[in-house]
């Protein structure tokens, strides 16, 4: 691991809450400007690492260096170069967009003059410029994600930590997110971020797949696609449910994902198989529309390290 | 410490408390409530105390006895009744708490022995009143006997000699009018700011736990001092404010006479609410929920509050555990003060036990509070 000039290193981490281990042994090292992406079910322990990365919960084991600080000895040292931003919106509901920058801006001692011009730059950039004096409560969804990430971004942090930021956003405004991000990147901003939206995924420079408090895996997205196991094929028909359910059991199939009206079906030789396939559905009334050979998405390489038949 | 921090904290907590105006109306009109209440309704003094009366002699010196009792002011007599199981009736249906029985040989006893014997019977179901009433029946008795002296010594033209007699000339200082009132209401302004004050505050920190806002906040370099202090100032603007009405009250409203300074009283009720504040908030710190908060706050600053601070029960009359106990209650030091204030008019030098007391509780409370807050969620 790139140790001496990661951003951010977790060496490690291990975190339980009573019987419950959340995070095992988590470790991973995030180069300056990377975008990295924690992703994973829920309860996979993605917001129990993002708190410890912020210093506002302890490891039971482990370590944490955030620029070179370690976060455990030095918490507070490290929270003047880190803005995190929580999966519940942490801002002030009886506030307006602008007093809430302000106070964010006065607790990292930003001065006024640079204080007005970079909330003026992000709330363009945010599509917020002209609700200053609106209730931060009276946003809508993904305004108050925008405006959390104006008084992230306010003091010029140098790693960010996003929990979920675009759970629940609508497209313009994730587009949006996503834009000031990448702008961050340019400016070599570390970002870390956990995500629920496999094709948010696919935009991180790498990426932890995260399962029970356990790295599963970890690379670029597109190494990680390519190491999946076996051939991808996209089976539609009118009834998929019933497609996948024929075809739970049928030889070389080494997993089943319902996407929509599809099932992609994993299988270990696409060229053998797809005839097969064809077949078998004929025989039990459930002939497919079609079978095509399809490139995987971060979404399958999900299932094939989970699934039935993953390897452990 | 950055001054600038804690302000920025202190004007976002007074921007949330002005945007919240039921909060508010109930933070300013809370006390005034209570002070009328608490003002009015707790009193010592017992006037018209219901007496019954079974005359079995009815007799002019019996009427005379029956008379001096209505005159003195401190009973009613509300039956006069004609069986001792009429009394005994009237007792249980709570129609008098007392009753007067004259014998039927009162008259006679009186001119042959020179004693008249006089029976009362009291109800101490509520032993305070009884024992009040029975110092006043006394004091009647006292007059009867008087009379029948004076009458006695003039029928035989005796002029009273005066020797051998103490004549006690009583003389009541700071409270010159005996009024319990003036005792009691400077102990209620205190007991008030208690219980307001430590809810105040209480709500404060827990409230940001609730909302969750306090994850993103303890992510900055704020410190616990600095969020402490940013949150305190503003509660003590309404916490002065609510003395103010309080204070205000009692000597233009419920006139007790003030004959302290303005300065000793501002400056020891700005250090009664310091701690008060500094109470609440450090429940507000331990407990993380606001419903809980505000109940600890209650139950922690209530009863302590109304039964040991003295501002009812006397402290001096409590058991030497009790009294020690008393010495936790940090009430009692303002109630002290208070009452010190403003029937004796004292000045910090004479005040400087509960004064320091105050300093003492403050000094120790902040100092847990900023310790007991944890920049962590676990």
């Amino acid at each position: 691991m790139p140790q001496a000039t990661a951003a951010v290193v977790a060496d490690g981490l291990s975190r339980r809450f009573g019987p419950v281990e959340a995070v095992r042994e988590v470790s991973f090292a995030v180069a300056p400007g990377e975008i990295f992406g924690l992703v994973g079910p829920d309860g996979a322990g993605k917001t129990t690492i993002l708190r410890m990365l912020a210093g506002v919960l302890s490891p039971d084991v482990g370590e944490i260096a955030l620029d070179g600080i370690d976060v455990r000895a030095e918490p507070e040292r490290a929270k003047l170069h880190l803005s995190y931003m929580p999966q519940r919106f942490g801002l002030y509901e009886d506030m307006t967009v602008a007093e809430n920058i302000f106070f964010y801006a006065t607790l990292f001692a930003v001065p006024g003059k640079e204080r007005r011009a970079r909330s003026a730059q992000l709330l363009a950039a945010a599509g917020l410029g002209e609700f200053g004096r609106r209730l931060a409560g009276q946003l809508s969804g993904g305004m108050k994600q925008k405006l959390g990430l104006v008084c992230a971004l306010i003091h010029t942090p140098r790693v960010l930590l996003l929990d979920e930021p675009t759970t629940g956003v609508d497209p313009v405004s994730r587009r949006d997110f996503w834009a000031i991000l990448y702008g961050l990147r340019e400016s070599g901003v570390t970002i870390l971020l956990s995500t629920a939206y496999m094709d948010e995924a696919e935009r991180c420079s790498r990426l932890a797949l995260l399962h029970e408090g356990r790295i599963r895996a970890l690379d670029t997205p597109a190494r990680l696609k390519q190491a999946m196991l076996g051939a991808l094929l996209a089976v539609s028909g009118p009834d998929p449910r019933g497609l996948r359910d024929a075809l739970v059991d049928a030889p070389g199939v080494l997993g089943l994902l319902l996407m929509g009206d599809r099932v992609h079906v994993r299988v270990d030789d696409a060229a053998r198989r797809t005839p097969e396939l064809r077949a078998r559905l004929a025989s039990t009334g459930h002939a497919p529309e079609d079978i095509v050979p399809i490139e995987p998405g971060i979404e399958d390489v999900f299932v094939a390290l989970l699934g039935p038949g993953a390897p452990a | 410490m950055s001054l600038r921090r804690i302000l920025a904290l202190a004007f976002k907590e007074m921007l949330q408390v002005w945007r919240d105006p039921r909060s508010l109306a109930i933070a300013l009109l809370m006390p005034l409530m209570q002070m009328v209440m608490l003002g009015y309704g707790v009193s010592l003094d017992i006037r018209h105390v219901p007496l019954c009366v079974f005359d079995q002699e009815n007799s002019q010196a019996s009427r005379a006895v029956v008379e001096r009792f209505v005159a003195s002011g401190w009973f009613a007599i509300t039956a006069a009744l004609d069986s001792n199981r009429a009394v005994s009736r009237a007792m249980d249906r709570a129609s008098c708490i007392g009753a007067v029985v004259i014998p039927a040989d009162f008259s006679r006893q009186l001119a042959s022995t020179g004693t008249g014997p006089l029976q009362i019977v009291f109800d101490a179901t509520d032993t305070n009143t009884t024992n009040i009433a029975m110092g006043y029946a006394q004091g009647v008795v006292a007059l009867v006997t008087a009379d029948l002296d004076a009458r006695w010594t003039a029928a035989r033209g005796i002029r009273p000699s005066g020797v051998g007699v103490v004549d006690l000339e009583p003389e009541v200082w700071f409270n010159e009018g005996l009024e319990s009132r003036y005792f009691i209401i400077p102990g209620v302004v205190a007991v008030i700011l208690a219980l307001v004050g430590a809810q105040l505050t209480s709500l404060t920190v827990a409230r940001e736990w609730e909302r969750g806002t306090m994850e993103q906040l303890v992510s900055t370099p704020v410190t616990p001092f600095e969020v402490m202090a940013g949150k305190l100032l503003p509660y003590f603007l309404i916490g002065v404010i609510d003395a103010a009405f309080c204070l205000l009250a009692a000597i233009y409203w419920f006139g007790v006479p003030f004959r302290g300074s303005a300065g000793t009283l501002l400056l020891t009720t700005a250090l009664f609410i310091v701690v008060v504040l500094a109470i609440g908030y450090l429940i507000s710190v331990r407990v993380r929920s606001q419903l809980g908060a505000s109940q600890v706050a209650l139950l922690v600053t209530m009863l302590p509050t109304t039964l040991l601070s003295g501002y009812t029960f006397p402290i001096d009359q409590m058991p030497a555990p009790i009294r020690f106990l008393s010495l936790l209650v940090y009430p009692r030091y303002f109630v002290t003060i208070l009452r010190a204030v403003f029937l004796k008019g004292s000045g910090l030098v004479e005040l400087i036990g509960p004064v320091l007391g105050l300093v003492l509780y403050a000094v120790v409370v902040l100092w847990l509070a900023a310790r007991a807050f944890r920049k962590r969620l676990d």
